[in-house]
């Protein structure tokens, strides 16, 4: 579908003059384009000192513009003349797409492969990298990539499966997060606790314990937050969700006694392997288990963590579809009011999506704050959420390999791009790719929703839309309030 | 008193700025029924369009009339900026429409962090100052060395808001542009049963929001001196809520709706903690969700089968 910025002459009888259309559409494109980036490209505004203090003037950078209206014009003018050409017979499709096919025929295959490749992933990597201290920074991006793929499983529940749409996401993370953090750095709790059970008692098993703890204190959030609001339409939901979210991280922010405020918390107790903590003396996992002491134990073992935790979000999410409340949560993703005439109660359904999607956020939040031993507000802003958002998009709105390779692709070619150094050499020594790293997540975010917005992978049924639906768009718009 | 006085006189100028920005997300939402999330960064775009007009016009141009100056990034900017909103209508939501119920939310979402990525990377993170443009203040009153000011550059916010409310209001209720404008509102198939050009219609209302839009960002730039790129998110949620709470898809609702917001964040700042002020304006529109759905002018939601 041509979906650009001007209408290709649709349908135009034979004999027209192609070449003529599609250069005045080009230049028409490049037109706009110039007009788009012209000046937020083309002037830089750049502090200049004076001697006096800095005053704020212009630099110019007509060439990157002349190349971007350039790159415009032509694939524009090579649309025109291939894809979009008039004489060329549009080939409808109402079959599954190339990706759905091949989503089909590799399926049963694709999920122990990459369960496989998520299990020996650590084993891999210290091999490849000739010793576990060098493979430090691959397993880092591993359980970054992992913690991505249960966030967003966790935020499928809520998006994908129940059609809320959440943008407050983060909100439950930074619960989680902070419900281990204060807990397990609180003086009172390490007082009681080591008068009743011993004095390295609480500094071993504090994360175990507070896992499933932060899991429900951030499932409670949930329900907190969800109750008023969950009877407003799709849209208003969007928005008090981003609110809460806000809301959350301004508190964090500024209730100073408390959180630490914008220093955050520090110093938070490690990891432990089930209460044997990760440390070079007698009582360390390394003499226990008659091993050579490496710090790269407990990242191995903090990898296994999230790999199991993400494989708990998506076994529950799978059984969970399967049950009443599941096939509710779909079912209300579709149809809000055909939902309420066959008597289920719309608020419960949502409410427990809403819960269980935030008690996962929690579960994460909690293994960020152990990996990390650190948290701040920096941490949780409105960029996590739309990150995560993005990633449940792109995957394909309820389907659970899409989103895991959604979350890989996306977190993993972030850091790759870091490491691309011939990158630097063509756009200069000053070019961040990680500056673009947001751009390309909202570019991707539009492009998927205008090109095929159910996702990459969508397995799942296509939904039958009647003709005069798809004609009166307002209709769908103004329908099933979510 | 004073300090009242001094804060209504803040709180209405902020709350120009809103109630302007906030007529974006009302009209958008009444034509096509989304919540076009990215209003609040095409508002930041047309400040940092403002910020390098007004560079270009008084460093390169010399112009030295600061009211010529102030006129010329005024059109500018609103030139700019509509033709951004046409745009991302044309290639972002245009082709959503009849998708399923969030993918123009969804691509909202994405257009809001794309237009603020880059003009983060366009420009740079950091906020950019310029030199203060209308400095000369009237001095109303003066108690105890506590001096309540209006200062030239309010008095200009306000006015121009008012003008400009004022031929919006005949765009929008006397002209055949403004009729169709409520026809697509009513019954889009009807509207374009009769002839009117649905597509032009929804693509005018994007144009006229975004020049709004832009008129908020000329007078934010020259009312705080600074401009960053974040700055399309904070004042997007409040004016989005100043829509809601004047009830949303009613124009006098959303003025008095950004009125409301501007005095409430203003007043909130002076008398009780100006950390919490952002709180403040988001729990109101948590609130005006949960007990006020239909707003202070709006028309109770009737659901449709």
């Amino acid at each position: 579908m041509a979906t650009g910025i001007a209408d290709s002459a649709a349908g135009a009888p034979a004999g027209q003059n192609v070449l003529g259309d599609a250069l005045k559409d080009a230049f028409f494109a490049g037109l706009i384009t110039l007009g788009l980036i012209g000046p937020l490209v083309g002037f830089q505004t750049v502090a200049i000192d004076t001697g006096a203090g800095s005053v704020l003037g212009l630099a110019y950078r007509p060439v990157t513009v002349a190349i971007m209206v350039g790159i415009v014009f032509i694939g524009r003018l090579i649309l025109n003349l291939t894809i979009w050409s008039p004489n060329r017979v549009a080939k409808t499709r109402s079959g599954p797409t190339v990706f759905d096919r091949i989503g089909t025929a590799a399926g049963p295959a694709v999920k122990p492969l990459l369960l496989a490749f998520a299990i020996g992933f650590p084993f891999l990597a210290t091999l490849m990298m000739g010793g576990m201290t060098q493979a430090r920074y691959l397993l880092d991006v591993g359980i970054l990539i992992l913690t991505y793929v249960m966030l967003g499983w966790g935020l499928n529940i809520v998006v994908g499966l129940a059609g809320l749409l959440d943008l407050g996401y983060v909100a439950f993370y930074a619960v989680g997060a902070y419900t281990y953090a204060l807990l397990a750095t609180s003086e009172p709790v390490t007082h009681f606790f080591g008068g009743l059970l011993g004095e390295t008692f609480w500094a071993n098993w504090a994360f175990w314990i507070c896992l499933p703890v932060a899991g429900l204190f951030a499932g409670l959030w949930g329900m907190i937050l969800g109750f008023p609001v969950l009877r407003l339409r799709g849209d208003y939901l969007a928005i008090v969700t981003l609110a809460f979210g806000e809301i959350i991280r301004l508190v964090l922010i500024n209730w100073v006694d408390f959180t630490g405020g914008g220093a955050g918390i520090a110093s938070i107790p490690r990891a432990t392997f089930f209460g044997i903590p990760f440390t070079a003396g007698e009582d360390g996992f390394a003499a226990r288990f008659g091993l050579e002491f490496s710090p790269m134990h407990r990242i191995i073992f903090l990898y296994f963590v999230i790999l199991a935790l993400a494989l708990i979000t998506a076994f529950a999410t799978v059984r969970l579809r399967k049950l009443p409340v599941g096939r509710a949560w779909e079912a209300l993703r579709e149809d809000e009011i055909a939902c309420r005439s066959l008597g289920i109660n719309t608020t419960n359904v949502k409410l427990s999506a809403f819960a269980t999607g935030a008690m996962f956020g929690g579960f994460a939040g909690c293994f960020f704050a152990v990996r990390a031993g650190f948290v701040s507000p920096e941490s949780f802003t409105f960029d996590i959420s739309a990150m995560i958002l993005a990633i449940v998009v792109l995957g394909g709105m309820g389907s659970q390999i899409g989103v895991a390779v959604a979350a890989a692709v996306m977190m993993g070619g972030m850091e790759a791009l870091r490491n691309l150094d011939f990158l630097k050499q063509v756009f200069g020594q000053d070019f961040d790719p990680a500056l673009y790293r947001m751009l390309i997540f909202g570019f991707a975010m539009v492009s998927i929703m205008v090109w095929k917005p159910r996702g990459l992978v969508s397995t799942r049924e296509p939904t039958i839309f009647l003709k005069e639906r798809k004609a009166v768009s307002g209709d769908l718009v103004k329908e099933g309030h979510g | 008193m004073d300090i009242f006085v001094q804060q209504l006189i803040n709180g209405l100028t902020l709350g120009s700025i809103y109630g302007l920005i906030a007529i974006g997300y009302t009209m958008v939402f009444g034509i096509i029924g989304m919540v076009n999330f990215a209003h609040g960064d095409v508002f930041m775009v047309s400040a940092f369009i403002a910020l390098i007009c007004f560079l270009l016009v008084t460093t390169v141009f010399g112009i030295t009339s600061i009211f010529l100056a102030l006129a010329i990034v005024l059109v500018v900017a609103m030139f700019f900026t509509s033709l951004t909103n046409w745009a991302i209508e044309r290639v972002a939501y245009r082709p959503l429409r009849g998708s399923f119920r969030l993918a123009p939310m969804i691509s909202a979402i994405g257009m809001s962090i794309l237009l603020s990525n880059f003009v983060q990377v366009a420009q740079g993170p950091r906020n950019k100052p310029v030199p203060p443009m209308v400095t000369d203040v009237i001095v109303l009153m003066e108690n105890d060395g506590y001096q309540v000011t209006l200062a030239w550059k309010q008095i200009i916010i306000m006015v121009l808001t008012a003008v400009l409310l004022g031929g919006f209001w005949y765009l929008v209720q006397k002209t055949s542009l403004g009729r169709a404008q409520r026809a697509v509102e009513q019954d889009r198939k009807m509207a374009a049963l009769l002839g009117i050009n649905v597509d032009h219609t929804i693509s005018l209302t994007f144009v006229i929001g975004a020049a709004l839009a832009a008129v908020a960002g000329v007078m934010y730039l020259m009312y705080y001196g600074v401009a960053n790129f974040a700055d399309g998110f904070v004042p997007g949620v409040k004016a989005f809520t100043a829509a809601v709470l004047g009830g949303i898809g009613s124009l006098p609702g959303a003025v008095l709706g950004g009125l409301l917001i501007g005095l409430i964040e203003v007043f909130w700042s002076a008398y009780f903690s100006i950390e919490y002020k952002d709180v403040a304006a988001f729990s109101i529109l948590a609130i005006t969700l949960i007990f006020l759905p239909q707003g202070l002018l709006g028309r109770p939601e009737v659901e449709k089968v």
